[in-house]
């Protein structure tokens, strides 16, 4: 009997602790079919962020690291630097990386460290109970903007990969979304390509996922997939910011 | 041995690393240690090594966090307040069990301060600074060669605790120019680094480096087999120099610069009949108590002598236990203490 559907080898068989409806498990899976279909598991290092994911250490089958809020390209350098050879990518959150950790991503993208980034964009804090981040919408309610979040107190979404497109050392740089099967597979062989442009050494690239958080938002999860897409993706338009034509 | 030669102290830092085998450096400019920067920035290539100006103290403490996970000999430097900055990573890289040197080449604080020597880190270097129950050996070295020393020594101390240490100098001796001797070769001590990150090959299970511990039971446990590390660690690498100790008058506790001004105290005084003896703390931590303890009732006094508003004068305290008075002279500001004002104190003290 032939097999056409299993779990990918650089994923570890065991329950991951995210919320339903949560997208997290469906970007670990992508990852992981791109590792094992590069055939990289075992030169590739993980850098696990603070937040949600703080553990999915415990869920890729690769050597991995948990960092400091919102150092993990910092980290990630740490080790590129020492083995240049191996694949080295973080996995950061939008308080993680657009927040406290926005000096790390601006320095590691504009040094052009050959990591790869996954930056989960659910325009929310998950794991301290729903507070707004860098990335909360305009009129969004969170507990930490009780009545929306209004520009003129707590000023506007930011747009990472538009503010990292502008940087010589970022070479691959693209927006990708989980509402759907269609973006779902666009957000795989963006990460993939992602992987390769780090692999054939032309510096730093980073993939942008909107994905959704039903138990902070206050939603249920289809519902929540629709908020992407009507909500989210106006103002964090999806597709390519550079390195579309990088052949690798 | 190789020839003399003569060289600033914040250079031998670095020379002493790359002789130590010292291939990865992260740091930030600040005054007075930046000079270490520029010798790696100018012989790392050479090596094939890492050098990288990272954009904050907390972003190089973090690289070495990376570049320890992944089994390199790493360190970096700074001066006070960098070493502020540097304490979260500190904490996670004490929890996660990363060996790396640090060194921070004091200059005198609070706040921005002042850039001259000072040696008010005293508690910040040995009572923690970061969060969490956690210690790093911490090396106070006096001279240039015994900066060198230290240095290699420090490396190879952090590989075989998989710990942190920390060398300890004021701006003066990051600063002065002396001559040095280095060593033709290192002894390297070979660590097992089979824990650190550097893929799996697809051989082995993955490693994993974390400082996160939720299960309460689980961290507990984690913080006992540090403790016990600690303690193994007090037992084996307490060092202290004695000096003129036996009969002595009264006993100073000095360390780094100030130690060798004592050493100049100690002849003066002699002139006037006054035995002076000096216990000196090579590792601030862990802490010397049995030297201190030895020799709690030979002097009528102790005195801490120190560039801090009194800092180690708690730990001589703590180790003499009441059993003679334990006095502090202090200079702060980036002020050194004269070899006169000293000996004023002593005599005041024996009067």
């Amino acid at each position: 009997m032939a097999i056409v559907f299993q779990r990918p080898h650089a994923l570890r068989e065991t329950q991951m602790h995210y919320c339903p409806g949560c997208t997290h498990g469906i970007v670990h899976r992508l990852i992981a079919e791109v590792i094992d279909e590069l055939g990289v598991e075992g030169r590739t290092i993980g850098v696990s962020p603070v937040g949600c994911a703080y553990n999915n250490y415990l869920y890729f089958n690769c050597d991995m690291v948990q960092a400091a809020h919102g150092r993990a390209p910092a980290v990630a350098t740490g080790i590129k630097r020492v083995h240049p050879d191996n694949v080295v990518f973080t996995y950061q959150g939008d308080g993680d990386l657009a927040a406290i950790g926005t000096a790390e991503i601006i320095h590691a993208a504009n040094r052009g460290e050959k990591i790869t980034t996954i930056f989960i964009n659910n325009a929310i804090y998950g794991m301290t109970s729903g507070q707004m981040a860098p990335t909360t919408l305009v009129g969004q309610v969170t507990t930490t903007s009780p009545f929306g979040r209004k520009p003129e107190l707590h000023g506007y979404p930011l747009n990472v990969c538009e503010m990292l497109s502008t940087l010589k050392g970022a070479v691959y740089v693209e927006r990708v979304s989980m509402h759907d099967i269609k973006n779902i597979k666009n957000a795989k062989n963006a990460i993939k390509k992602a992987f390769k442009v780090q692999m054939a050494g032309l510096g730093f690239s980073i993939v942008e996922v909107l994905s959704s958080c039903p138990t902070n938002w206050g939603i249920d999860p289809v519902n929540a997939l629709k908020w992407i897409e009507e909500k989210m993706i106006p103002q964090y338009p999806l597709g390519n910011f550079k390195g579309k034509d990088l052949e690798v | 041995m190789g020839e003399k030669i003569l060289m600033k102290g914040n250079e031998v830092i670095a020379e002493a690393a790359l002789r130590a085998g010292c291939r990865h450096y992260f740091g930030y400019p600040i005054t007075p240690q930046t000079e270490i920067a520029h010798y790696f920035a100018k012989k790392m290539p050479q090596y094939g090594g890492t050098f990288i100006q990272a954009e904050s103290e907390v972003a190089a403490m973090n690289m070495v966090y990376g570049a320890a996970s992944a089994g390199a000999r790493v360190m970096t430097s700074s001066s006070s307040p960098g070493i502020s900055l540097k304490q979260e990573a500190i904490s996670y890289a004490a929890c996660a069990e990363l060996p790396a040197v640090i060194v921070n080449i004091m200059r005198a604080g609070p706040g921005l301060g002042g850039i001259l020597a000072a040696q008010s880190d005293y508690f910040q270097a040995t009572k923690g600074g970061g969060h969490g129950d956690y210690r790093m050996v911490v090396l106070a070295p006096s001279s240039v060669q015994e900066l060198y020393e230290l240095v290699v020594d420090a490396f190879n101390i952090a590989d075989k605790y998989r710990t942190l240490c920390m060398i300890v100098g004021d701006g003066m001796l990051g600063q002065m120019m002396e001559a040095v001797e280095f060593r033709d070769k290192e002894d390297i001590y070979q660590a097992d680094k089979s824990w650190a990150v550097t893929g799996t090959g697809m051989e082995r299970d993955h490693n994993i480096i974390t400082s996160i511990y939720i299960d309460p039971e689980v961290l507990e446990k984690h913080n006992l087999k540090l403790q016990e590390k600690y303690r193994k660690i007090a037992e084996n690498e307490t060092r202290v120099e004695v000096f003129n100790c036996e009969g002595a008058d009264i006993i100073v506790a000095a360390y780094g610069t100030v130690a060798r001004i004592i050493k100049n105290v100690i002849k003066t005084a002699e002139k006037e009949g006054i035995k002076v003896g000096l216990i000196r703390p090579i590792t601030l931590w862990p802490f010397p108590t049995a030297e201190f303890e030895k020799y709690a009732d030979v002097p009528q006094a102790f005195l801490s002598v120190e560039m801090s508003a009194g800092q180690m004068v708690e730990d001589v305290r703590l180790a003499v236990n009441g059993k003679r008075p334990v006095y502090f002279h202090g200079r702060m500001g980036g002020m050194i203490p004269t070899q006169k004002e000293i000996l004023e104190k002593i005599r005041e003290i024996l009067k």
